[in-house]
């Protein structure tokens, strides 16, 4: 007797059971949707922030203030409040002898701005920068130009704004040329920033950039900690000339800071994150994350399958009497075990198929939600189905159905055939 | 259809293990059944001769002595061969009729057939359809078991039990649930199939006046052969005036013997 045979026997009996096979079948779509929906989750989320960290390149270190380790968030505050990084840490760290892996240094002061232009008043991120940020984060202005060494040097109040900044404070004027209120300061326009697109991290479509000097003199109003001389700012980034020497531009950073700084390891005043070490930490705990979340549905699915396994032992109870009139017709124990194992085999598949879809569904609904709820700032929560998830449900609600229904289907095989004739 | 002999059962011995009593359902039974032979087997319960149609069927393994069945010796098989042996020599017949619930009479008739492996589906299907016709169910192919009375159930079974041409029907008290029209039925299906198509045809009864359509009676007792006799003036049903079968299936049950005899080419 063929596949196909046990197949049809296996659906007809299942049919004839629809809510039993429909309830034994949810274990197995709860299970294979959670693992897929989780799955789905978590990779696309990592996916997204990596593709958010890796999109100004790997090669950037940044340099803050203050001591301690770092981590997304909670440190920012701390480390922000220490005034002991400046402008001058920025400059010495420009001496090419000194760090030679640097290919740009961008000092920056970020606050907070309430920006005018003729009535129009919107908050916006301010932040004082030089124009190696153009090169640093490649962001290039798409009308006007960046501010050179001369504003900066003059203390101008010049400003590039962002994209988003511009539309919706000029709303279709060209905004070049323009005069617009920052916290009451006069700042023209230089240049419109070319469109970067959402970042977990903050956009530069939504920021408006003016001369770092003018930010500390005219802005920030930040005043430099006790026995620190020079113009305090929040931080430096250091671009590294490529990705393998992000280590070296470290050490060699570190070198000139702790001289300028008189500190030592365990004293540090700064400290510096690399970018692409935030990346291996940051994935390394959210593929935990995923991992933890994928077992806790698979322990569902587990708890399905000896559901599957539940249903086949009272299956073959009560059909006792329709295996003793197979095996008296000549069904083998072959012929019986092929048809309860088909049976569990199919409604496991069944339920995977449909767990499947209710995961990707799931998984679909939550990430475009979830751009309303925010895991990061601005960020969605993305989902990405990869055909390796569905695979793994797939298969593994098959191995489910086959390793839960092997035992029914032996007990259903070797039953003696007058006994099972003589069932009640 | 040449005379040979289809079971040689040579001192046949069947003991159980029930908890601490050890039960000697048979105790060296021996006798021949010749092919085309209609027979009888009769005792009272207990006697042992539900333990010999296990036997004799396949479904079990003597404890010790030899059976012979169609020329192969079945009586130390393993369970694999058993099953093919159930599934190509022997057909069975149920009190209970034993057909699967909510499967048409044609799909119950076909299901030895997928065992057997025999035939592709559409060849099963027009054997199947066939045989149903010659007990006379043509026009209940696709009725459920619950849909047909228990005569019909009964020749359901009968026509499950001959579609794989077995050596010999054995048939468990097959007139045990059925009145004595439906039963008279029956009767008359397998001495049709006996003398037509020279079917070996053993069943156990208890009704001496069942007992009586065959030619031969084996009487058990106590795990015994008790008698092995002939029976002198057997009814022949086809020689008395015909019984009155029940409802449609009336007409086919009466010219059901030139159905066999297609079907019985059809298989040769």
């Amino acid at each position: 007797m063929g596949l196909m045979q046990s197949t049809r026997i296996a659906v007809k009996s299942l049919a004839a059971n629809k809510l039993r096979s429909v309830l034994t079948m949810l274990g197995i779509i709860i299970g294979v949707a959670a693992v897929i929906a989780l799955l789905s989750l978590g990779n696309g989320t990592t996916k997204s922030i990596t593709s958010q960290l890796t999109a100004n390149g790997t090669n950037l270190i940044t340099v803050r203030p203050g001591s301690g380790g770092f981590g997304p968030g909670g440190a920012r505050g701390g480390q922000g409040g220490a005034q002991t990084l400046t402008y001058e840490d920025a400059i010495a760290l420009q001496n090419t002898d000194k760090v030679p892996s640097a290919a740009a240094i961008v000092p920056q002061v970020t606050s907070q701005g309430q920006v005018v232009y003729q009535g129009t008043n919107n908050s916006y991120s301010v932040i004082g920068t030089t124009s190696d940020y153009a090169t640093a984060y490649s962001v290039s202005a798409a009308s006007g130009d960046w501010f050179g060494p001369g504003e900066l040097s003059g203390i101008q109040n010049v400003a590039l704004i962002g994209p988003n900044v511009a539309s919706d404070l000029f709303q279709g004027e060209d905004p070049v040329g323009q005069t617009i209120q920052i916290n009451r300061l006069s700042f023209r326009v230089v240049g419109v920033l070319t469109k970067k697109g959402g970042n977990t991290f903050g956009s530069s479509d939504d920021q408006v950039f003016i001369p770092i000097t003018t930010a500390y003199t005219k802005l920030s109003g930040r005043k430099a900690a006790t026995g620190v001389v020079g113009h305090p700012i929040n931080n430096i980034t250091i671009q590294a000339v490529d990705d393998k020497h992000t280590d070296s531009v470290q050490t060699e950073a570190t070198a000139v800071l702790r001289e300028r700084h008189r500190t030592t390891e365990g004293t540090d005043d700064f400290s510096m994150l690399n970018q692409a070490s935030l990346l291996t930490t940051l994935t390394g705990v959210l593929a935990a994350i995923t991992g933890f979340l994928g077992a806790i549905a698979f322990i569902s699915l587990l708890v399905g399958g000896i559901g599957i396994m539940n249903i086949m032992l009272v299956s073959v109870t009560e059909r006792t009497r329709e295996i003793g009139v197979r095996k008296a017709v000549g069904a083998t124990e072959g012929n019986i075990l092929t048809q309860f194992l088909v049976e569990a085999v199919v409604i496991s598949l069944l339920g995977g198929l449909i767990g499947i879809g209710l995961g990707a569904g799931i998984s679909y609904a939550v990430s475009s939600l979830g751009a309303r709820f925010a895991l990061f700032g601005s960020s969605t929560i993305a989902s990405q189905i990869d055909l390796g998830s569905v695979l793994l449900a797939f298969g593994f609600s098959a191995a489910i159905g086959l390793f839960f229904g092997i035992y029914p289907a032996r007990r259903a095989a070797r039953l003696n055939p007058i006994e099972a004739l003589r069932y009640e | 259809m040449n005379n040979h002999t289809v079971i040689q059962a040579e001192n046949l011995v069947k003991s159980y293990q029930m908890g601490d009593v050890k039960v000697n359902a048979l105790r060296g039974v021996s006798f021949q059944v010749q092919s085309g032979e209609l027979v009888a087997i009769m005792g009272p319960s207990g006697s042992g001769k539900s333990t010999l149609m296990n036997l004799l069927g396949c479904l079990d393994a003597p404890t010790s002595g030899r059976y012979i069945l169609d020329g192969d010796d079945v009586g130390k098989l393993s369970g694999k061969v058993l099953a093919k042996a159930r599934s190509k020599k022997i057909g069975f017949v149920f009190q209970q009729f034993n057909l699967l619930r909510r499967t048409s009479a044609l799909e119950n008739v076909e299901l030895p057939m997928m065992y057997a492996g025999i035939g592709s589906g559409k060849d099963r299907r027009a054997r199947a359809t066939s045989v149903l016709q010659a007990v006379g169910l043509g026009d209940r192919l696709f009725h459920q078991p619950n849909e047909l009375s228990g005569g019909q159930q009964q020749r359901v079974a009968i026509a499950r039990a001959l579609v794989n041409n077995p050596a010999i029907l054995l048939a468990d008290e097959p007139t045990g649930n059925l009145d004595s029209t439906a039963s008279a039925e029956i009767m008359a299906i397998f001495q049709r199939l006996n003398q037509t198509q020279g079917i070996t045809v053993i069943f156990v009864t208890h009704e001496p006046e069942i007992a009586q359509h065959t030619r031969r009676i084996i009487r058990i007792r106590d795990g015994l052969l008790a008698a092995d006799e002939p029976v002198l003036a057997p009814i022949v049903i086809g020689a008395s005036p015909p019984v009155q079968p029940e409802g449609s299936a009336a007409t086919h049950s009466m010219n059901g013997s030139s159905e066999l005899v297609k079907v019985a080419g059809l298989t040769s």
